[in-house]
């Protein structure tokens, strides 16, 4: 069903296209969805991902965080929405055509939880061996890159994969700033 | 074909508890002067079919332990021991015992049975006590079937040769010697001859009468596989089963007396005249005649055995059993899969309104698939159908999460008894309204809170039997625990006739901890009300009662937690009343939709006590930003809904928009909305299972155009509301 | 293929019973009780009958002598499952009109080889 929306909603590459542009075919991959914000692509464990939909209003939570963007029903379940830029403590855009919601399925300590993220547009799909994956820069005790699984090259775009369970889960929102560092080391 | 048997546990484990529960019951019951017999019955079967499951299902330790209760049970039943007061005690403590074993087993865990072997030490001390039933036979399996040992020395040359002549009544058991004939066939080679003499004239002939008697000879088999075969009947026909030695060579009439290892059950007849041979004879000839094509797969290597001192098939069947138990339990299903179990009638009534469901959907599908406004009644009428159809099924479908109370009732006897016998009282417990139903998981929650009232009323309520008598009551407490419906609410009571809550106590204890100042003029209701504040014990001594750190305040939260609340009433030396109110199911609510803005919100109609438009004449000001309406006698504090709940409203002024007036906790708040929309029945769903728990909301939901509502958690938002009492609401909130 | 009607007050014991007969390709109903199991049986045929001895509202040795007394049943295989503690319950439900008995604790498999050597 996942896979079905992701070709429906995204211009994902074909297979073919896919593997040329990593040239290699044996070695243990795992694959992305990823997506924009800001100009920067984010990548996230695929097997996460349960659905993609269009943005449609929520109804907001009291005194919540404003990155939450509030509940919807999901086929009988109730599902909180984050809006992935105002995590990160980007600016705010307008939600548009483009605006979809990535629905994730996300590890806690509490349980598996069902939660929604709102991000600019989906981009791809990439299969990814572990030898293009390296680790985030250390950037020192005050920064928490945690919810940062790696770094991907992809056709000299660098991809910043995110680890969801973490980022999710986290108290402290990654600045924006930080990412850009990361990006650009 | 081997069968899993892990995947019958877990309904193992539930009838289990269920039948310890029962004999619990039974026991608590149970007056060693005067006692019902059915009682015990009951408890001996309780018993009986928790050792049979444990056997079967390879819990040995279990089984073993089960017998001995179960026989002394046995021997109450059947007269042949007196009841005596330490019975019950010992029973009791198996029961507690059992309930530990089998919890462990449950969890996957070693259960520790160094209770049940000192339990085991007491029945056998009980049970080899003066009483006509011998201990040996209380606790080892009977051993009725091993008598063939003798037979042991037969060796596989030679042959049986069996008289066999059934009970004429023998086909009224069902039992076909045809049967037994086809059995033996499978051991080895089989001739059979049949004996005719005592078939009468044919006018006197009783077509359901057995007048046969067989000769037969056998070459293979051992001695059990012959018994085995013949067990059922074994007790009615005359039966001799002999060995000799050597082939058959000869006929089978001439047998040399060698080697005994013959049982005589009857007087044995030696066959005689008129015998003849098998092919005269009548019913079995057919069978008997192609053994082949009967019996496929007849058991191998049965004929070259040698005999071994097989017991019985019963006794062999406890050993395996015992070796395999050890590791059995590890494989237990999880305790986390719950289930419940279902009266037929409620699944009855749900597939009748499932089926009108069916027909009412078939009618508006026909009716839209050529709809013209002529056929606009009938399709109102049928919406109208479908709409009491669905609410019809929602009942029925609730009401499969309804278990009476008496699932919770029934663990108090126990408490009760125990803790009175503790604390040297004498108490009644009176059990009311126990087929009074809720929802399976209210019952779940609502335990532990009712034995911490319960031990309360225990230790705080009664008197001792002294201190009862110069008061000029009764020696013996009584503890009423009474249920009811009350609305969409089940009330649940428990009402003791000790001394009554000590108003001056309490207000003393308040005054200390600084709960209350001692200018506060406070009514007898809302000193009663200062035990459920936290930290609050008047308890001279910790008793081991009461005093083990959970408080009233704990009590009054969780059931809070459930939407639910409790209160108190007290007369002194009268006694007190602790009230718990419930709603019927957590799933459920019936909801009042009002509209905050562009949101809607669900407030629990149980909570509105009425909804206003205001008159500024009504509202008074109180220390700047707290606006409270005047209603009637009362001063009710205002709660702007949008500042609480942090939304944009579409009126800010109070006059302009309605006012719900809702109660929770014995007080009332009037919560400021712009508007009321319908009533409706909701369901909840949980925020918490993909988010997190949210101040003020208890829940969500889906309305019908899909799009989710928040519930209002009516005691949260008179928490926060109370919090911020003092300060300036709106402040305090947009601070947040 | 046969049909059994299996009457055990425990329902983990008649889940059991029922799973491994059917298993075999018997047909099978259950009840909980005596009572239960002669409306049951007044209702429908069947080749054999199991059943429980103790059980409340009818026992099993009662349930056998209702059975008996009904035309339809008088050469019916009764068995009884019984513990190995109740030798008396044997000679009661022979008494009564029982077949014969399996003893408990048995197993699915010593459950088949009886019922299969009584059905034949």
């Amino acid at each position: 069903m996942s896979e079905q929306a992701l070709s429906n909603q995204s211009g994902v590459s074909s297979k073919e296209e896919m593997e040329n542009a990593l040239g290699s075919h044996d070695v243990a991959t795992d694959q992305f969805l990823t997506f924009i914000m800001a100009n920067e692509e984010y990548g996230v464990d695929i097997l996460s991902v349960q659905e993609i939909r269009g943005w449609e209003a929520a109804t907001t939570i009291p005194n919540s965080p404003d990155f939450v963007k509030g509940v919807m029903n999901l086929r009988g379940t109730i599902v909180p929405i984050i809006d992935l830029r105002l995590r990160f403590g980007l600016e705010h855009v307008e939600y548009g055509p483009m605006t979809v919601v990535i629905v994730l399925k996300v590890n806690t300590p509490t349980g598996d939880k069902i939660i929604g993220i709102v991000v600019d547009a989906v981009s791809d799909v990439y299969s990814l061996t572990n030898e293009e994956m390296r680790l985030p820069p250390d950037m020192g005790d005050q920064v928490n890159t945690a919810f940062i699984k790696g770094l991907a090259d992809v056709q000299g775009k660098m991809v910043i994969l995110l680890n969801i369970d973490e980022l999710l889960d986290l108290q402290e929102i990654p600045d924006a700033e930080v990412l850009r560092n990361i990006v650009r080391d | 074909m081997s069968i899993d048997l892990s995947q019958f546990h877990q309904v193992f484990f539930e009838e289990s508890f269920e039948g310890l529960d029962s004999m619990e019951g039974g026991l608590l019951d149970l007056n060693p002067d005067d006692f019902d017999v059915e009682t015990i019955n009951t408890i001996f079967r309780a018993a009986h079919s928790i050792k049979g499951g444990a056997g079967t299902f390879g819990f040995q330790v279990v089984a073993d332990f089960t017998h001995v209760v179960e026989t002394l049970l046995d021997e109450i039943r059947a007269g042949s021991r007196a009841l005596e007061a330490p019975h019950v005690d010992v029973l009791l403590r198996s029961v507690d015992c059992l309930r530990d074993i089998m919890q462990a087993l449950q969890d996957g865990d070693e259960p520790d049975m160094s209770t049940a072997d000192t339990l085991k030490a007491e029945f056998v001390a009980i049970l080899s006590g003066a009483s006509e039933c011998t201990p040996e036979s209380a606790v080892s399996p009977d051993s009725n079937l091993d008598e063939s040992d003798g037979a042991s020395d037969e060796t596989p040359s030679g042959h049986w040769e069996i008289y066999f002549k059934p009970d004429a009544d023998v086909l009224r058991t069902g039992n076909e010697p045809v049967r037994m004939f086809r059995e033996l066939e499978s051991l080895g080679r089989l001739t059979t001859e049949v004996v005719v003499c005592d078939v009468p004239a044919f006018s006197s002939l009783e077509p359901e009468t057995c007048y046969f008697a067989w000769n037969l000879t056998l070459e293979g088999g051992s001695r059990e596989e012959v018994d085995e075969v013949f067990e059922w009947v074994i007790d009615e026909s005359e039966l001799s089963i002999r060995w000799v030695h050597g082939g058959l060579t000869e006929s089978a009439k001439n047998t040399t007396q060698s080697p005994p290892a013959t049982t005589t059950d009857n007087n044995q007849q030696p066959v005689e005249s008129g015998s003849t041979s098998v092919d005269d004879s009548a019913p079995t000839k057919e069978m008997l005649s192609e053994p082949e094509a009967d019996l496929p797969e007849p058991e191998q290597e049965l004929e070259s055995k040698p005999v071994e001192a097989v017991v019985s098939s019963a006794a062999s069947v406890a050993g395996d059993k015992k070796t395999e138990s050890p590791k059995k339990p590890q494989k237990s299903s999880s305790p986390e899969s719950t289930s419940i179990r279902v009266g037929i009638d409620k699944i009855d009534s749900l597939i009748n309104m499932v089926g009108e469901l069916v027909i009412t959907q078939s009618m508006l599908g026909q009716l839209g698939s050529d709809f013209d406004m002529g056929k606009l009644v009938r399709l109102q009428e049928g919406l109208a159908q479908l709409e009491q159809n669905t609410r019809e099924l929602q009942e029925s479908v609730m009401r499969i999460r309804m278990l009476p109370i008496s699932f919770t009732f029934s663990r108090f006897p126990r408490l009760v008894r125990d803790l009175s016998k503790a604390m040297d009282k004498k108490i009644d417990l009176v059990l009311l309204g126990e087929n009074t139903e809720l929802d399976k998981t209210v019952m779940e929650k609502i335990g532990d809170p009712m034995v911490h009232l319960i031990r309360n009323s225990l230790d705080h309520g009664i008197e001792k039997p002294a201190d009862r008598l110069a008061a000029g009551k009764p020696e013996t407490g009584t503890i009423t625990l009474n249920a009811f419906h009350q609305g969409g609410n089940i009330v649940i009571q428990i009402i003791d006739d000790g001394k009554g809550l000590d108003r001056d106590r309490i207000l003393m204890k308040a005054i200390e901890n600084g709960l209350v100042s001692k200018d506060d003029n406070l009514t007898d209701e809302q000193i009663y009300e200062l035990i459920f504040h936290a930290g609050f014990s008047t308890a001279e001594t910790i008793s081991d009662i009461s005093g083990r750190g959970v408080g009233m305040d704990v009590v009054r939260r969780n059931i809070q937690e459930l939407n639910g609340s409790v209160e108190v009433q007290s007369m002194p030396g009268e006694g007190s009343t602790f009230t718990i109110r419930l709603p019927l199911t957590l799933a459920i609510l019936d909801g009042q939709l009002v509209r905050v803005g562009e949101e809607v919100f669900i407030l629990p109609l149980v909570s509105i006590v009425e909804s206003l438009q205001v008159d500024l004449g009504m509202i008074n000001n109180v220390g700047g930003n707290n606006e409270v309406l005047r209603l009637r006698n009362e001063y009710v504090p205002i709660v702007k809904l949008h500042e609480l709940l942090d939304v944009e409203p579409e009126n800010y002024e109070l006059e302009k928009g309605l006012l719900v007036v809702v109660e929770g906790d014995n007080s009332k708040v009037g919560l400021f909305v712009d508007d009321l929309l319908a009533q409706q029945q909701v369901v909840i769903k949980s925020l918490e299972q993909n988010y997190q728990k949210v101040d003020g909301i208890s829940g969500a939901t889906i309305l019908g155009d899909g799009k989710v509502a928040l519930i209002v958690d009516i005691s949260g938002v008179l928490r926060i509301a109370s919090k911020v009492k003092g300060k300036p609401v709106s402040a305090d909130h947009q601070a947040a | 293929m046969p049909k059994i009607l299996a009457v055990d007050d425990s329902a983990s014991m008649r889940q059991m019973v029922t799973f491994t007969l059917k298993g075999a390709g018997f047909e099978v109903e259950e009840a909980a009780d005596g009572q239960q199991a002669l409306n049951i049986a007044k209702t429908s045929g069947f080749d054999l009958v199991l059943s429980d001895v103790n059980m409340p509202v009818m026992d099993g040795i009662q349930l056998v002598k209702e059975l008996r007394a009904l035309a339809e049943y008088k050469f019916t295989p009764i068995l009884m499952l019984t513990t190995e503690s109740a030798s008396d319950k044997k000679v009661e439900g022979k008494q009564a009109g029982a077949t014969g008995w399996i003893v408990k604790p048995f197993n699915p498999d010593q459950l088949l080889n009886t019922i299969k050597k009584v059905l034949g």
